[in-house]
């Protein structure tokens, strides 16, 4: 038995997930749940609360037995080798994980003497942590007089007493103010810069976007689109240019030159003069119609180039009826499934 | 064997374990956790052994007088071990809720999300508490001396009296793991916080069962706190209160096997509802 562990096919994905079914009740919490995590990736598992990210995470990290499917984490079998996996893995639950009467650094010398370290190292690995989650000042105090930030920080520092092979955030921000969810951003992007895998879900899309290399939107026990940010935000539709006319009687004339320009309808809002076309490439499409109108003598009061936000792809994609046609855009979107069809 | 680079722990190298994995090492560590909560907040233990001494006041010197025992004898030498077996019963108390606590709050999570055997943690449970529950004894004995009780035996049969307390002790705790896994509210807590209650007097733990009706006599007599209570009175060389009956012939028996059976049917019990926290 060696102590290190080692991965048994150094280049499995570092989490490897197909078909996870999991039923409580007449609930189907997971129903053909796949993932697939490249090592050193931030993969953000985003979807609205009863999704069932909770559920994977907990199956994930041997917390709760699977029904069915396959689970391979640093390429070893979950649901064989749970004691295995366990050696290589860290998770941050919902919950704070750390003991409310112990001070920090007993916290954190229990956990990591539990992993398997040595009383002088414990102590050591502790400081390390306690300085890097900038927790030092507060080492010899008892956690329950921690603020929220703290306790989630000394919670994620609990579950990186080893180097793990991937690490579970299970809705790290949920309840923190503002700037416990900063602090908390910082952490995840330091511990995302010393290479270590991630998965983290959460139901802020912002966090998601801001930390995240790639995102997998779950609803209803599956993964319903996968992609980086930036994909499933193209996914849902190309660029949108607005421009406001300052002539309100050439609205309807500015919006058949825009449409002709690049080849695609464009609308009309009367009441905000607004001409809005949707784009491929939003940064291309800039300068001809800025040309177009200003040849056709049309004055530009306001010119505006935007993005789909994460939050119009997520609604999109888990409102009601899922990618339904209440949304006009739904019909002309592509299948989500990114990935699925690159395989 | 760990190579921790500082300053910044979440960027130096691999940190990995350096010793093997080993049950009774982190049934050690868990305990020693349990035994830290007593000392950071001790009150809790302080308020028991009050409420527990100022019972033994309340019985020996305000009820005592009025209380005549079958059989004859000084009525504290025949409440003290009584009192001592009603501790190991209370003991249930802190374990449910310390169960409990620790699933609530995620605590039972995060030690099965570590790679340590899942008997270590009932093992540490379980040795955090019997140390309690002895240093409670301990504490009781001690008082119990002040106050004019004493063991009139030998050491061996003293020693024998203490572990048999601590075995019925032993044999609560998976009842205390069983409940405080499967029954987790608030409200299950005061249950047993109440119900402890009833099952501690409807024993002989301060009053003979010779002078309860027959019927109340005999479950009082059946009770496992009354078998402990029977063996330990008659080990310590104290008053009985009882003059005869197959219970005060074969107490040391009643003690040693009530536990036995208890152990058998909630140890098993404890076991399946830490399993069933994977479903």
């Amino acid at each position: 038995m060696t102590l290190m562990p080692q991965p048994t096919t150094p280049d499995s994905p570092a989490l490897r997930a197909r078909g996870l079914r999991k039923r409580y009740g007449a609930e189907q919490a997971l129903d053909g749940f796949d993932l697939e995590i490249r090592r050193g990736q931030v993969h953000g598992l985003l979807g609205p609360n009863g999704a069932g990210k909770t559920t994977a995470v907990r199956c994930l990290t041997t917390l709760t037995d699977l029904d069915d499917g396959h689970a391979e984490i640093d390429g070893i079998d979950v649901r064989r080798h749970p004691a295995r996996v366990r050696e290589r893995i860290g998770l941050v639950g919902q919950f704070h994980a750390v003991d409310e009467a112990l001070t920090a650094q007993q916290n954190l010398v229990l956990f990591a003497r539990l992993s398997g370290l040595s009383k002088a190292n414990a102590r050591r690995r502790a400081s390390e942590l306690l300085a890097s989650f900038e927790l030092t000042d507060a080492a010899s105090r008892a956690v329950s007089g921690f603020s929220g930030g703290m306790r989630r920080r000394l919670d994620i520092a609990a579950s990186l007493v080893l180097t793990p092979a991937i690490l579970f955030l299970d809705e790290p921000t949920t309840g923190l103010d503002p700037r416990g969810r900063a602090t908390v951003w910082q952490a995840v992007r330091e511990i995302a810069a010393a290479g270590t895998t991630v998965l983290l879900t959460t139901q802020y899309l912002d966090e998601a976007d801001q930390l995240a290399d790639r995102i997998s939107v779950m609803d209803h026990g599956r993964v319903v689109a996968e992609g980086t940010p930036a994909a499933l935000k193209r996914r849902l539709g190309g660029d949108r240019v607005a421009v406001v006319i300052a002539d309100a009687a050439r609205l309807d004339e500015a919006a058949e030159l825009v449409g002709r320009t690049v080849g695609s309808a464009a609308s009309v809002d009367h009441d905000t003069r607004t001409v809005t076309v949707e784009v491929d490439d939003g940064q291309k499409a800039l300068a001809p119609i800025v040309r177009a109108l200003d040849g056709a003598g049309l004055t530009v009061d306001d010119l505006a180039l935007r993005r789909p936000t994460l939050d119009e792809v997520f609604l999109h994609l888990t409102g009601p009826g899922g990618q339904s046609a209440s949304d006009p855009t739904a019909a002309s979107t592509p299948p989500l499934h990114e990935t699925q069809e690159a395989r | 064997m760990t190579t921790i680079t500082p300053p910044t722990a979440v960027a130096g190298a691999s940190v990995v374990r350096d010793r093997r994995p080993n049950a009774a090492r982190e049934a050690w560590l868990i305990a020693g956790r349990d035994m830290l909560h007593w000392v950071r907040e001790p009150w809790g233990i302080v308020f028991g052994l009050a409420f527990n001494i100022m019972l033994i006041l309340m019985f020996g010197f305000l009820f005592g007088g009025a209380i005549e025992l079958p059989g004859g004898g000084d009525y504290i030498a025949f409440l003290l071990p009584g009192m001592f077996a009603l501790t190991m019963l209370f003991g249930l108390e802190s374990t449910m809720t310390a169960m409990a606590e620790d699933a609530k709050r995620g605590i039972t999570d995060r030690f099965r999300s570590l790679p340590i055997s899942s008997a270590s943690v009932a093992l540490g449970r379980a040795i955090a508490d019997l140390a309690s529950s002895a240093l409670s004894l301990a504490v009781l004995m001690l008082g119990g001396l002040l106050i004019g009780w004493r063991p009139t035996t030998g050491p061996g049969e003293v020693a024998l009296g203490i572990v048999l307390l601590l075995w019925l002790r032993f044999s609560l705790l998976w009842l205390g793991i069983f409940l405080g896994l499967r029954f987790r509210g608030a409200g299950a807590t005061t249950a047993v916080q109440v119900l402890v209650w009833p099952i501690g007097f409807l024993s002989t733990v301060f009053v003979s069962a010779e002078t309860m009706p027959g019927w109340l006599g005999a479950i009082a007599t059946w009770n496992p706190v009354s078998a402990t209570a029977a063996a330990t009175r008659e080990l310590f060389g104290n008053p009985t209160g009882t003059t005869s009956g197959w219970f005060a012939e074969n107490a040391v028996l009643a003690a040693s096997v009530w536990p036995l059976v208890i152990t058998a049917v909630f140890l098993p019990l404890a076991a399946g509802a830490y399993r069933r926290l994977r479903r």
